[in-house]
């Protein structure tokens, strides 16, 4: 059987540092199989966040070779195994220990987030009535299983540490799953300028290239979300537009 | 962060990664650079930009000069001794505009001219950031009206092409069509940047994006779906239609200077 040596992070918020673990490979083994055995065979305190090793639950995020991955879905036959593999914990939240990170900020950053707010039932069973064209593009948002890998990725709060002021990618499709919904009525624009900081991306399209639900997380969500600050906020010739329109209407 | 230890900042160019991560953003740097060396020397020229129907597309619409193409006529009595006079700065800051404000090449430059970041997950150099939220990069935001100006750009080039077809008999001084590969070459620039343009995230957002419900609106839809379609692949469109730009001022100018010879196919 082959072999292969991982570099595997391990410490704690106060500071640590990369051992190495050799350890058996196989076909079909993903990254998270070898951190499993690793920690059967040499490492038992090796502390690691995981749970469905399907890519559904989004527990397992790392850094492996310094891109952030979720482990369960990182085949070994995709990383150059002559080199030493290296799993990092990912780097835009604080370290618990080894792989696992405190994320605790991304749950408080949701509850600030203006909740889904209906209009009133289209029918007089409190249903409501949707086409499927309208549907289509939040549903690809609803796809998120927060991993959180896009917040890692994001430079705004993995460089610069600026989650006081930007809520990262992860959120930023959330409000758009909310904004463009098609029962929504709740505006969230005034917060996406400000307090939620959507002028911090610099559109690097980083998270979409990591997202493992191949959400088009700039194109489809910020870019978009952009546009509508923009329409509030910086274009005088669309305000002119509505206001004519609104006139004309009367 | 709430009672959260801040991590050590990664310096400068500082990564794991294992893969050659500088490559992208050296080549989108070299592409970028040539294009902008190149263009502005074109401009700069103010001559061999124009030979029988063809015109350069970085002199397109020529509001004022010695073309036939001048709308206008010629350089304006009022203007500026000083003032040093080439009919593409009239007209290109327009374009330049449109890129320089285009959501795909924000992202692209950002990371290769200013290292923010140099690639992702890779140290920068610098520890402020202010993103597009304060003066100057707050400007991106006029790109809307850009893009405004870009479509209109695309009639005057499709206008360019249509009179590139129609060849004058020097001795007969008579009008028939014909097709030349500098027609070509202006044609397939006409269909990049319409490409490019018609993809343009913020077009997106203008013909639909903006509606919460799509079945109210059907003709919005439909155009939504269309430039989405173009949007796709908007870095391929750009890149491409950048480079096809650069060569049909190539083309009309080395035919203007006499270097090559346009072959008449029809």
């Amino acid at each position: 059987m082959k072999t292969a040596v991982f570099k595997i992070w391990r410490g704690d918020a106060k500071g640590g540092e990369f051992r190495d673990y050799t350890t058996e490979v196989a076909e079909g083994m993903v990254v998270l199989d070898a951190v499993h055995e690793i920690q059967r065979t040499q490492a038992p305190d090796l502390a690691c966040r995981w749970n469905c090793k399907a890519g559904k639950c989004g527990s397992c995020s790392a850094e492996v070779n310094g891109m952030p991955k979720l482990m369960c879905m990182t085949r070994l036959s995709e990383v150059p195994l002559e080199k030493p593999v290296t799993i990092e914990p990912i780097k835009a939240f604080p370290v618990i220990k080894d792989l696992v990170t405190d994320v605790s900020w991304n749950f408080r950053v949701k509850k600030k987030i203006k909740p889904f707010n209906p209009r009133p039932p289209d029918a007089p069973d409190g249903t409501w009535r949707m086409q499927q064209e309208d549907i289509d593009r939040v549903q690809e948002f609803r796809k998120c299983i927060e991993c959180f890998l896009c917040q890692d990725v994001c430079h705004v709060l993995r460089d610069h540490q600026m989650h006081d002021k930007f809520i990262g990618p992860r959120f930023l499709i959330h409000v758009a799953a909310l904004e463009m919904h098609p029962l929504d009525t709740e505006d969230r624009i005034e917060e996406l300028r400000s307090s939620q900081g959507i002028g911090y991306c610099n559109i690097t399209k980083c998270c979409t290239k990591v997202c493992p639900e191949s959400i088009q997380i700039t194109d489809n969500g910020i870019i978009p979300l952009k546009e509508r600050v923009v329409d509030e906020f910086y274009d005088p010739l669309g305000w002119f537009w509505k206001g004519l329109k609104r006139l004309l209407n009367r | 962060m709430n009672g959260a230890t801040a991590l050590p900042r990664r310096s400068f160019g500082e990564t794991m990664r294992a893969d050659v991560w500088w490559f992208q953003p050296l080549l989108v740097f070299l592409g970028l650079s040539t294009f902008i060396v190149y263009s502005t020397w074109a401009a700069f020229q103010g001559k061999n930009y124009f030979v029988g129907d063809y015109i350069s597309p970085f002199y397109s619409p020529e509001i004022f000069g010695d073309s036939p193409h001048s709308w206008f006529g010629p350089k304006p009595a009022w203007w500026p001794s000083w003032l040093l006079f080439s009919p593409a700065l009239l007209v290109l800051w327009a374009p330049a505009g449109f890129r320089l404000t285009c959501y795909y090449y924000r992202g692209a430059y950002y990371k290769a001219f200013w290292a923010d970041p140099p690639a992702c997950t890779v140290g920068e150099p610098r520890t402020s950031y202010w993103g597009e939220r304060s003066f100057p990069l707050i400007m991106q935001n006029v790109h809307r009206y850009f893009l405004y100006l870009a479509l209109f750009f695309i009639w005057v080039l499709a206008y360019d092409v249509w009179e590139a077809l129609w060849f004058v008999d020097p001795t007969t001084s008579k009008t028939s069509f014909g097709v030349g590969l500098g027609a070509i070459v202006l044609a397939i620039n006409v269909i990049l940047l319409g490409g490019y343009t018609f993809g343009c995230h913020s077009l997106r957002h203008l013909a639909g994006g903006f509606l919460d419900q799509f079945s109210r609106s059907p003709t919005c839809y439909r155009a939504y779906a269309c430039v989405t379609c173009f949007n796709r692949r908007h870095m391929l469109w750009a890149w491409l239609s950048l480079f096809w730009v650069g060569f049909a001022d190539l083309y009309v100018r080395l035919c203007a200077m006499g270097i090559w010879t346009d072959w008449r196919i029809l």
